[in-house]
């Protein structure tokens, strides 16, 4: 099976916004909410870096191992998703969590947090794939199409590279090789204790 | 003019092989490498452990990329508060029941005297039970969190467990404006009475009385009592002002600080849990009499006289001044 991963590659990202828009119509993710987001390092300085940012789907994922009701769950594919309906919003996920993935829609009185959503690698939910339910908890499932998620898919400079992790490291690996430079895969050794050699 | 041939053709060969040469080289030596002054994530982390920068999308709070913090936060909240609440909570059980066992209930020593005397009125009881209610749903809908995953959720499987988490954790949220209001009352109403004195030296040195026969003299309330006066007050301010911040996210602070918030929180809880089963304990099968003050709001004299002794002595002589005997005491049958 593929594992599967998201790397960004800091030289090439130039901002656009492009993933997170795509990723927010593709979802319809609700207002306030990014499963994605781009952050820039340094912005204006000499050396600055921009890089897309959602929920790596961590190795021994920090969310689902403080999950009070241990609703998190992790595909064959190592793909980390939770379920909307064992959530119960206590935020917890969000405290452990090294990218801000999880994020909480406001419900009720004093914004009380609503059930948890994230970026679920266009994979959808334990709902039965493509299903309306599963549509409307989680978003578009991708991954049960054969395609992967959108966000990379439509990167204009290929920036983003989604995929399984041997393969897109290889790709990586090769560009670096051939510009003669790389800053490295961000948030890879966080994520899956490990970097890639370049 | 063969010859001549023959050099042109040895410098062409020359030539292409010296572009062959340099077209293999690579050309990295000459080329400006962007990443040498560039960000670098290993060197950020290691300045600040947290990386944040600037985003375009409204959500300012995003800006912050990476944050391996919640790592040692998830280590507190698995194991070490795991640990510590059970050896709290536990502790303080097996330690009552021991105490329970050897000692028994302590008994009024000479017996009823049928006179009781008005120990709290009824405000006093009130705000004490509004808060004593709301701290019990809070204990166990806390508790929930840090043990429901091992210990509930196998028995009564994900979706019997979710949909009461769901509940417990209303419950949390809501009740925990009673509580505050509860403490914040009993810190005032009670202050007076709390103030660390002079008898509570010799109470502390003679143990409380709470082995053997002794009864060492104490004002309305005694040492122990104030010390629970003060768990109350400082524990119960620390919960609600932490537990705030954890409801209410980035009002207070940012993630870092909800980790820290998560963490005296869930501290405090459970040794203020363990304290109050001590409480608990006491007010009721632990000492014969202690519970009516808190239920019918008197106590009987005989029990003041041997627990509260400085303060009948204070209630008689107000009575005494007022101009009556004991307008206080009365018949209990």
């Amino acid at each position: 099976m593929a594992r599967m991963k998201f790397l960004c590659d800091a030289d090439r990202c130039i901002e656009c916004n492009a993933c997170v828009t795509a990723c927010k119509n593709e979802h319809e993710v609700p207002w306030g909410i990014n499963r994605r987001r781009v952050v820039t390092i340094n912005d204006g300085k000499p050396g600055e870096r921009s890089i897309s940012m959602a929920c790596m789907h961590c190795t021994d994922a920090p969310c689902a191992a403080v999950c009070p009701v241990n609703c998190f769950y992790t595909t064959l594919d190592g793909v980390v998703l939770h379920s909307k309906d064992l959530c119960i919003g206590c935020g917890y996920c969000f405290y452990a969590c090294p990218f801000g993935a999880p994020q909480y829609p406001k419900v009720g009185n004093f914004g009380s947090r609503g059930k948890m959503d994230k970026c679920t690698f266009c994979a959808g939910g334990p709902e039965a794939d493509g299903s309306k339910e599963e549509y409307e908890k989680y978003g578009a499932n991708r991954l049960a199409e054969g395609k992967l998620p959108l966000c990379a898919e439509m990167c204009s400079t290929k920036s983003l590279l989604a995929g399984d992790g041997e393969i897109i490291a290889q790709i990586y690996r090769e560009r670096v090789m051939k510009r003669g430079y790389g800053s490295g895969a961000w948030g890879w050794k966080t994520a899956y204790r490990e970097t890639i050699e370049s | 003019m063969a010859s001549l041939a023959k050099y042109v053709r040895l410098a062409l060969g020359a030539w292409t092989l010296l572009l062959f040469v340099s077209a293999a080289m690579p050309t990295a030596a000459q080329q400006v490498n962007p990443t040498a002054s560039s960000v670098k994530e290993q060197q950020l982390l290691q300045e600040l452990n947290r990386i944040q920068g600037r985003v375009s999308i409204p959500d300012q709070r995003s800006g912050v990329l990476e944050q391996p913090a919640g790592r040692e936060w998830r280590e507190f909240r698995n194991v070490t508060l795991r640990w510590v609440g059970g050896i709290a909570i536990l502790g303080m059980l097996i330690a009552l029941v021991a105490f329970y066992l050897i000692h028994g209930m302590v008994r009024i020593q000479s017996g009823r005297s049928g006179r009781t005397i008005v120990r709290f009125s009824a405000f006093e009881r009130f705000v004490h039970w509004m808060t004593a209610t709301c701290f019990i749903v809070l204990a166990i809908s806390g508790l929930n969190i840090t043990f429901g995953r091992p210990l509930l959720l196998p028995l009564i499987g994900h979706e019997a467990f979710s949909e009461w988490s769901q509940w417990a954790k209303y419950a949390h949220n809501y009740l925990s404006f009673p509580f505050t209001i509860g403490v914040v009352l009993i810190s005032l109403m009670w202050l007076r009475g709390n103030i660390p004195n002079r008898a509570d030296v010799e109470w502390i040195k003679r143990g409380g009385g709470i082995v053997g026969h002794d009864h060492p003299p104490a004002s309305r309330f005694n040492a122990g009592q104030k010390a629970i006066y003060w768990i109350v007050v400082i524990g119960g301010a620390a919960v609600a002002i932490t537990g705030y911040a954890l409801m209410f996210p980035f009002y207070l602070s940012g993630i870092e600080g909800m980790q820290i918030a998560q963490i005296v929180h869930s501290i405090v809880a459970v040794l203020f849990v363990a304290v109050m089963l001590a409480h608990i304990y006491i007010g009721t099968i632990g000492m014969q009499g202690a519970f009516e003050a808190m239920g019918s709001g008197t106590v009987d004299v005989n029990w003041a006289k041997e627990h509260h002794s400085l303060w009948l002595a204070e209630e008689e002589a107000r009575a005494a001044n007022a101009g009556r005997s004991n307008p206080t005491a009365t018949a209990a049958e």
